[in-house]
């Protein structure tokens, strides 16, 4: 529509707020319009939705808890089946759910992940930690069920999910169809699940045909219409090696062309990104195995060779204990047996092996329909999008780490990271936007940044720093990095280096962890800085961390903890609450993984 | 007086507080591993000079990287000599501190490092200075590091002499703080209106480098007149009584540009020993003053003296000293390479000299050179003494240790390898891919580029003489090519210009005798006029007279008319 067909008859304003709308748009100029409206539409979808919710009776309350968005998808899809079927649906993010709400619920259902250590999602930290506090309500009015999402490698397989099962019996709720527990390879469970919760909300919610329908958080625009279900083919542009010949890791920057395709993404979205198996690794594969390649297996409804199968459908560089279990009866070796009994043990040998280290250590005889219904099924992977469009355009950029191991003489990559880093110009790639709400620059763009990015772990900065060199925005940006050693490792180098000249980056403090006697880490940085960092903080800046969950997330934190300890008077509790405070007020925003 | 534009070292140097810059700015900046341009000159002050590794400049563009920058530093050692317990110092930093994991001796008798991070160097200055060496004014426009015969053999005349060259150096310092405020931690002064900080610099110090060497005939392994100020000992009776002085010298030029050239030193004549110091200083300054401050092509002391002509240069050498120049004493001139192994001194201790390709010290596969020489230190109980043919001499060495420095020696690969004549008499300097001026390769091609040369020698049958062969990369002249009997100096990778017709004693400069040529074509010249020289050569002449005396090459005695053209 164009703006001076704008009336409030056209429109959901009233006709002071177009006034101010036709105002303030006719100041900008073509680029700060195309930024507004990015802004907006951003905005709006971080939930904070102008439509009335319905009231509570007349609707289903869907909440989700999602870190690499599976779990958005798998809610967004029950919105969209519960809609056709006549429902009045609230979908929203746990993150953005307001708990005071929960004692007026009737009908909620749940879809939530767990990671790392049977950790809740950053978006259901909250949601999860209220339910089991005190403040929690009684919910003896609350019918609800709880699909949970996990990757059975890890211990604490969907434990989040359980958590809320447990705690809202506890509270009085009522399960109206179990929980159900869905692997990596989950839309097959995740569909029955949908099937049957809303054949178990017949009874108690009254289908009205056509009611208020809230769906804040799904993506209206051709981002949406590329998913991981059904990506978009793109065109890989570069594939150049970041890290100095004298590095011992391989990382790689990725340039894809999304063409005409439409896709747009945002500053701190990931790109999902399905890849194939390398022909060598199937290769081995068939050969220690002694199957045929040219063996048809049919896989669903569909039938192809068994090369094929494994190139495209399966998953070969992941390990899931199911596959380790099955294995171990399969070849009936006493040392896997052994393996497979203990659930230690078993991620253990998950964790540092892949399917190809299996077969070759325990031998047995497989047909080549066995070995398909096995695997699992392949799974795109999720990389933190190193550019902004307002300066690559059409172009998504990712910072990819090889995944390399060597075991017993034998070269192991990671699949899709291999896949891109032998990658040839022109190669075609299928991805889909994923965008990540709970990771964006601050909409006042005079709010201060700090940014922790070890390793890959830059990648999101790097769009960052494009986004707000695109706006015009100078300083108040501060970069944390650190690698092993700074001649080789110094992920973008040269373009911090702009930055820092241009001003654009006010600072950059550098954890270089092996190029002195004792090991330095972004973290050691945070608190050396500490008071500098604190004073930032308190004058409204944004603290965000992307890169390892496992070790330098935690790290990081403590070290924030420490530094409001030290530096704001606190105790470790108010530090606490201090940085808890951070994170509801989207102030403290992590992309970890 | 009108005021010319000067070169802009000398506004660097002006406004650099005496030399101290932002240089500790440049330190705490981590995001570059280099220093500002500014103080890219002044580092060199304190004696390193940036560098980057030029094989991986476009890789590293690509990788989004910064240059792959390190420093290269060199150390102030006078005379070369040094203890073993320095040694050892200066070998532990080479292994744990350089990238290079190597010492280079120098062509100036002094050992250098490449591949120094910047984080490293201050780690680096105070390791040697706990062993009492430093790298101040071992580049810039100062004195550098004073060079002077380590001959093993007159070793009362060595001595003697070199305390000289150790009185030069410790005098014509740079008295600046600056060094130990920023690298040594000591407490920053403030340099108040007025104050005299540089009595005999000033606050720009001298226009350019300053080369000083002292020789003990009739060694010219200093290659005495390729100096800015040389000084050739004159002994009677075994005793230094004084030096026959010679200044103006100088190797540095550039291709293309005729009005700059290399040249050999004038000589002055005779000087008391104990007026050493007294003419070493009014010829510096005489250069101070006098000097081309707007040119740095031209501002070495050689271009003074023959702007000014060598009389009034000499008159006002004179006038400052208050002293006449003696008339020159009778001396020999002779070999410019070092004696290979054995020798005993006259005060019966003995000294290994031993042959290290390229002056480079490193553990390679089967010669553990770094490993032997780091053995042999912890046994010896006298002094190293690097030479100017980047060699290393094991000095004084008891008799009764003998056998086990040998036994080390041998063992390490330092020891036991036929070395001709001509190798043994052959310097390159560093170049590729470090050196930021070389435009060919030296030190890495040069052992290959011999080995064929020895193969045409040999063919020729007279594989038993020597002849002085140099390569640079660059007319720069670290390794003094235009005083080469066959001198190569880099054009383009790959491409050399081939001067011919300097003396075997280092007397006479060369000439441009062949431009820009290959490999093949430097060889097959070679074959031709080895062929002709074996054939026409009469007795005892040496390959670079023969080919001035049969005109290969006109001889040039007076370089600033002679040398082109």
């Amino acid at each position: 529509m164009l703006l001076k067909e704008l009336s409030s008859l056209a429109s959901p304003l009233s006709s002071g707020q177009v006034d101010k709308l036709k105002q303030f748009t006719a100041e900008l100029s073509a680029v700060q319009l195309a930024w507004v409206s990015g802004y907006l539409a951003a905005t709006s979808e971080q939930g904070t939705s102008v439509v009335p919710q319905a009231t509570a009776e007349q609707v289903i309350t869907i909440l989700y808890g999602s870190q690499t968005g599976n779990g958005r998808g798998v809610a967004a899809e029950l919105a969209e089946k519960a809609q056709a079927q006549g429902y009045a649906v609230n979908l929203v993010s746990m993150g953005d759910y307001k708990t005071r709400q929960l004692k007026q619920e009737t009908l909620m259902l749940f879809v939530v992940s767990t990671h790392g250590e049977g950790e809740a999602p950053d978006d259901a930290i909250e949601l999860h930690k209220f339910l089991a506090s005190k403040r929690a309500p009684k919910l003896d009015k609350l019918n609800y069920s709880i699909l949970a999402l996990g990757d059975s490698s890890y211990e604490f397989f969907c434990q989040t999910g359980k958590d809320f099962d447990v705690r809202l019996a506890a509270l009085g709720a009522t399960s109206i169809s179990p929980l159900v527990e869905c692997d990596v390879d989950y839309e097959e469970h995740a569909a029955k699940w949908q099937e049957s919760v809303l054949e178990a909300v017949k009874p108690l919610v009254q289908s009205t045909g056509a009611s208020v329908v809230s769906i804040a958080s799904t993506t209206q625009s051709a981002t949406a219409s590329f998913t991981k279900q059904k990506p978009y083919t793109a065109e890989l542009l570069v594939s150049q090696k970041l890290t100095g010949r004298d590095s011992d890791r391989d990382v790689r920057h990725v340039e894809i062309e999304l063409g005409d395709s439409g896709i747009s993404y945002q500053a701190g979205d990931a790109l999902g990104v399905w890849f194939t198996n390398s022909a060598a690794l199937v290769s081995e594969l068939l050969e220690n195995l002694s199957l045929n390649g040219d063996d048809q297996v049919s896989l669903g409804s569909d039938t192809m060779s068994l090369r094929d199968a494994l190139t495209n459908k399966k998953e070969l560089t992941q390990l899931y204990p199911g596959l380790v279990t099955g294995w171990a009866e399969l070849s009936q070796n006493q040392a896997l047996l052994d393996i497979s009994t203990d659930k230690a043990l078993v991620r253990e040998y998950v964790n540092n092996n892949q399917v190809a280290d299996l077969v070759q250590q325990f031998p047995a005889s497989v047909s080549a329909e066995q070995l398909v219904s096995l695997l699992r099924g392949i799974t795109p992977r999720l990389y933190s999008i190193a550019s902004s469009q307002a300066e690559v355009e059409s172009e998504v950029h990712l910072t990819v780490a090889l995944v390399e191991d060597e075991r017993e003489g034998v070269a192991r990559f990671g699949g899709a990271s291999q896949f891109l880093a032998s990658a040839e110009e022109g190669q075609q790639v299928n991805v889909y936007v994923e965008p990540n709400n709970h990771f964006r620059l601050p909409e006042n763009p005079d709010t201060p940044v700090i940014m922790v990015g070890p390793g890959t772990g830059v990648a999101p900065f790097r769009a960052f720093m494009q986004q707000r060199s695109a706006q015009g925005i100078a300083g108040n940006a501060w970069l944390i990095f650190g690698n092993p050693h700074f001649e080789q490792d110094f992920l973008y180098q040269t373009e911090w280096q702009q930055y820092v000249q241009s001003g654009e980056l006010s600072r950059i403090d550098l954890a270089f962890s092996r190029d002195q006697a004792h090991k330095v880490y972004v973290q050691h940085k945070i608190i050396e800085q500490g008071e500098t960092l604190w004073q930032w903080l308190e004058s409204g800046a944004h603290f965000y961390v992307c890169g390892d969950a496992e070790r330098m997330a935690k790290d990081v934190h403590q070290a924030l903890l420490d530094v409001v300890i030290k530096f704001g008077g606190k105790t470790p509790e108010q530090a606490e609450d201090y940085l808890e405070t951070l994170r509801a007020a989207k102030r403290y925003q992590k992309d970890v993984y | 007086m009108s005021e010319k534009k000067l070169a802009i070292n000398e506004y660097l140097k002006t406004d650099s507080d005496y030399l101290r810059g932002t240089i500790q700015e440049g330190l705490d900046t981590a995001v570059t591993g280099a220093f500002s341009e500014g103080d890219q000159q002044l580092i060199k002050f304190h004696g390193f000079y940036q560098q980057d590794d030029r094989d991986l400049r476009n890789e590293r563009k690509e990788q989004k990287l910064e240059p792959l920058y390190s420093f290269m530093l060199r150390a102030r050692v006078a005379g070369g000599v040094c203890s073993p317990k320095q040694w050892l110092a200066v070998d532990e930093i080479a292994s744990n501190l350089t990238s290079s994991n190597s010492i280079r001796l120098t062509t100036r008798q002094t050992f250098q490092y490449h591949g120094i991070s910047k984080r490293n160097l201050k780690t680096i200055i105070k390791d040697l200075d706990r062993e009492a060496l430093d790298s101040i004014a071992a580049c810039g426009d100062v004195n550098r590091n004073v060079m002077c015969n380590p001959n093993p053999v007159e070793s009362k005349l060595h001595q003697q002499a070199y305390a000289y060259a150790k009185k030069l150096s410790d005098n014509m310092l740079p008295h600046t703080k600056a060094y130990a405020e920023i690298w040594l931690d000591d407490e920053k002064l403030v340099t108040t209106e007025g104050e005299e900080v540089e009595p005999v610099y000033g606050k720009t110090y001298l226009p350019r480098k300053f080369k000083m060497a002292v020789a003990v005939p009739p060694d010219n392994d200093v290659d005495v007149y390729t100096n800015d100020l040389g000084f050739i000992a004159v002994a009677e009776a075994g005793e230094l009584v004084g030096f026959n002085l010679v200044a103006g010298g100088g190797m540095g030029s550039t291709h293309g540009e005729v009005t700059t050239f290399p040249r050999l030193a004038d000589d002055f004549g005779y000087i008391k020993a104990e007026d050493t110091l007294k003419f070493a200083e009014a010829i510096m300054t005489v250069q101070r003053d006098w000097g081309n401050r707007e040119n740095r092509k031209l501002s070495r002391l050689k271009y003074t003296i023959v702007k000014h002509g060598y009389d009034v240069f000499k008159a006002e050498v004179e006038k400052r000293t208050g002293i006449n120049f003696e008339p020159k004493r009778d001396v020999v001139i002779g070999d410019r390479g070092d004696r290979y192994g054995w020798k005993q001194g006259v005060d019966d201790n003995w000294h290994l000299t031993l042959f290290i390709e390229g002056g480079r010290v490193k553990d390679l596969p089967g010669q553990p050179l770094q490993t032997g020489l780091r053995e042999i230190a912890k046994i010896h109980q006298g002094d190293f003494r690097m030479t100017s043919n980047q060699n290393i001499i094991v000095a004084g060495v008891p008799a009764a240790d003998k056998d086990k420095v040998e036994a080390l020696a041998r063992q390490h690969g330092l020891m036991g390898k036929l070395i001709s004549e001509t190798r043994g008499r052959s310097i390159a300097c560093v170049a590729l891919p470090t050196c930021a001026l070389a435009m060919a390769e030296a030190e890495r091609y040069f052992p290959d580029f011999l080995t064929k040369v020895e193969a045409l020698q040999d063919k020729h049958g007279f594989l038993d003489q020597g002849i002085v062969i140099r390569m640079t990369g660059c007319p720069n002249g670290c390794a003094r090519p235009f005083a080469a009997e066959i001198g190569l100096v880099g054009k383009a990778p790959g491409r050399y210009n081939l001067y011919l017709g300097a003396s075997y004693e280092g007397t006479r400069l060369n000439k441009l005798y062949r431009e820009n040529i290959q490999e093949t074509e430097i060889l097959a010249e070679l074959d031709g006029l080895f062929a002709r020289y074996v054939a026409e050569r009469e007795t005892a002449e040496t390959f670079g007279n023969y080919t001035v005396r049969i005109g290969v090459v006109a001889a040039v005695i007076d370089a600033a008319k002679e040398f082109h053209g």
